[in-house]
């Protein structure tokens, strides 16, 4: 790799040690940096760089990095995952970044995502919106007949449009009310769309309606910005059927 | 009930009496455009219409209008504050994608809305500002109330004529977004008509502002006398 340019760059992260914590920004350098890091891969340099000066590393959350598993979670420049279209922070590289670049690093910021730590959240809050009813019951008995529903290819290609959530909160990150309705949105839309899940379809969009604000989550005002900050590009069409579907359950 | 506790029913009411009140203000643009001639007798004979309906009819419309405004405003204040309180601490960097200074301002051009709505009754209906020139006082030739009078009076005043475009403008801001949003909230949207009714929802206002806006500005330029 030694025939790559490097970059040096400034960064500018939020360190914080628990949710009590007030927090401050603190300046690094990163040095070495190639265009073939990714974003995660870089801060794991500076990492090894503070390790070995005996300070605390730059604490943050991840597992599959590699766009999958939603759990890379940081705003980078004010926006959720680094502004780059349908990508996590884990896949965003460096080679979006110019030599000499200062690059901001903060934690998403809601009231319902308390600070773990530096960056890192909770965002058990949208597990809590998910057992209040983003699921299909099912009862025991013999295995049905795997063609006995039949789903046209377009219904179930809504519904896998809106299942693509990975569930990271960058619409909540991104949404200046802290709201959580394009994840909600998504969970009611997934299941609303086909016929297997039209029968709870009114009891589940209430429950996850009242679970979404009992978490803390705020309001819609219908900024769209939880769609430009999704790394699936979840489009705020499923707020729109979640809003349809709440309508229509106060009549049922 | 759930349309005024939770937080999606909440956002209903707020557009459905937005949705409402731009009615209102589609009839009330229509009214003031017979000060370009269209119907004989013009703004006076338009008036006059108005004030012969019947009296429980007038007035059940008036309070039904305050009774939107009313909701609008407490339910639009309310959410304001619980937003605001969901995201205390802010990025250092802002950067937004796709709001605009038409959404991120709606608490305030709502609020100079009012402010307006307030100045605008207490001036052409209620007739207590500059009461000298209003036009229950000074019947026209048929004895109506000669509300185009009043309205060139004000006009020929270049403040007053600003003020009222001014007003406009804060108008456009605030249905610009407004109507697309309300759409949103109700549900009539999908990915194939957001897009048209982003573009409606400018051109609707934009539409709004010019007409509302044309008869200050051919009063104050003295085409209309
Ligand atoms: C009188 C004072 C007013 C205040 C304080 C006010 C405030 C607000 C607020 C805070 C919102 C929510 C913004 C959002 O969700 O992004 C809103 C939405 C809206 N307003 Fe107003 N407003 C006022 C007057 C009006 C008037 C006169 C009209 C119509 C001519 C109007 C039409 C609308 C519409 C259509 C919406 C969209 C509803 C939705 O988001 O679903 N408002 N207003
Ligand atoms: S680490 Fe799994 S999506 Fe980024």
């Amino acid at each position: 790799m030694s025939d790559h340019k490097t970059m040096t760059l400034t960064l500018i992260v939020w360190r914080q040690k628990n949710a009590n914590d007030p927090g401050k920004f603190e300046t690094y350098t990163a040095k070495g940096i190639t265009e073939h890091h990714s974003f995660l891969e870089m801060l794991d340099v500076v990492n090894e760089d503070l390790i070995l000066a005996g300070k605390d590393p730059i604490v943050f959350d991840h597992d599959c990095r590699e766009g999958i598993c939603g759990m890379c979670s940081q705003v980078v420049n004010g926006m959720a995952h680094g502004g780059q279209d349908r990508t996590t922070v884990c896949q965003l590289h460096m080679r979006k970044f110019k030599d000499g670049d200062t690059i901001y690093i903060e934690p998403w910021r809601a009231r319902a995502f308390p600070i773990i730590r530096d960056l890192i959240v909770d965002r058990a809050a949208l597990d809590t919106i998910v057992q209040a009813g983003a699921y299909v019951s099912c009862h025991t008995g013999g295995v049905p007949d795997g063609n006995a529903i039949l789903i046209p290819k377009p219904v179930a290609d809504e519904s896998m449009d809106a299942a693509e959530c990975i569930g990271c909160g960058a619409c909540v990150a991104g949404c200046p009310n802290g709201a959580a309705m394009l994840f909600t949105g998504s969970k009611v839309s997934q299941f609303a769309v086909l016929p297997q899940g039209k029968p709870e379809a009114a009891a589940r969009v209430k429950a996850l309606e009242k679970a979404m604000t009992d978490c803390g989550f705020g309001n819609c005002t219908n900024h769209y910005e939880c769609q430009a900050a999704c790394p699936k590009g979840i489009n705020v069409k499923f707020i729109a059927r979640m809003n349809r579907e709440f309508l229509k359950a106060q009549f049922s | 009930m759930q349309l005024f506790s939770s937080s999606i029913g909440r956002k209903i009411v707020m557009a459905i009496t937005g949705q409402c009140m731009v009615l209102f203000a589609i009839i009330h643009l229509l009214g003031n455009s017979t000060a370009f001639g269209w119907l004989t007798g013009g703004l006076n004979a338009y008036a006059h219409h108005l004030h012969s309906l019947p009296l429980p009819l007038l007035w059940g419309f008036r309070l039904g209008l305050l009774a939107l405004a009313c909701i609008h405003i407490w339910f639009g204040i309310q959410l304001t504050i619980e937003n605001r309180a969901c995201r205390t601490q802010q990025y250092a960097v802002k950067n937004m994608q796709k709001a605009s200074f038409a959404s991120e301002t709606m608490i305030w051009t709502g609020a100079l809305l009012l402010l307006f709505i307030i100045y605008h009754l207490l001036h052409f209906t209620f007739q207590v500002i500059n009461p000298e020139t209003g036009a229950l006082i000074n019947p026209d030739a048929l004895g109506h109330p000669n509300v185009l009078a009043m309205v060139v009076a004000a006009f020929q005043n270049v403040g007053i004529a600003l003020l009222y475009v001014g007003a406009m403008v804060v108008l456009f801001l605030h249905l610009s977004h407004g109507i697309q949003s309300s759409f949103q909230s109700m549900g009539w949207s999908n990915d194939r008509t957001q897009p048209c009714l982003i573009k409606g929802s400018t051109l609707g206002a934009l539409f709004m502002f010019l007409g509302y806006a044309a008869v200050p500005l051919i009063i104050l330029v003295r085409i209309l006398k």
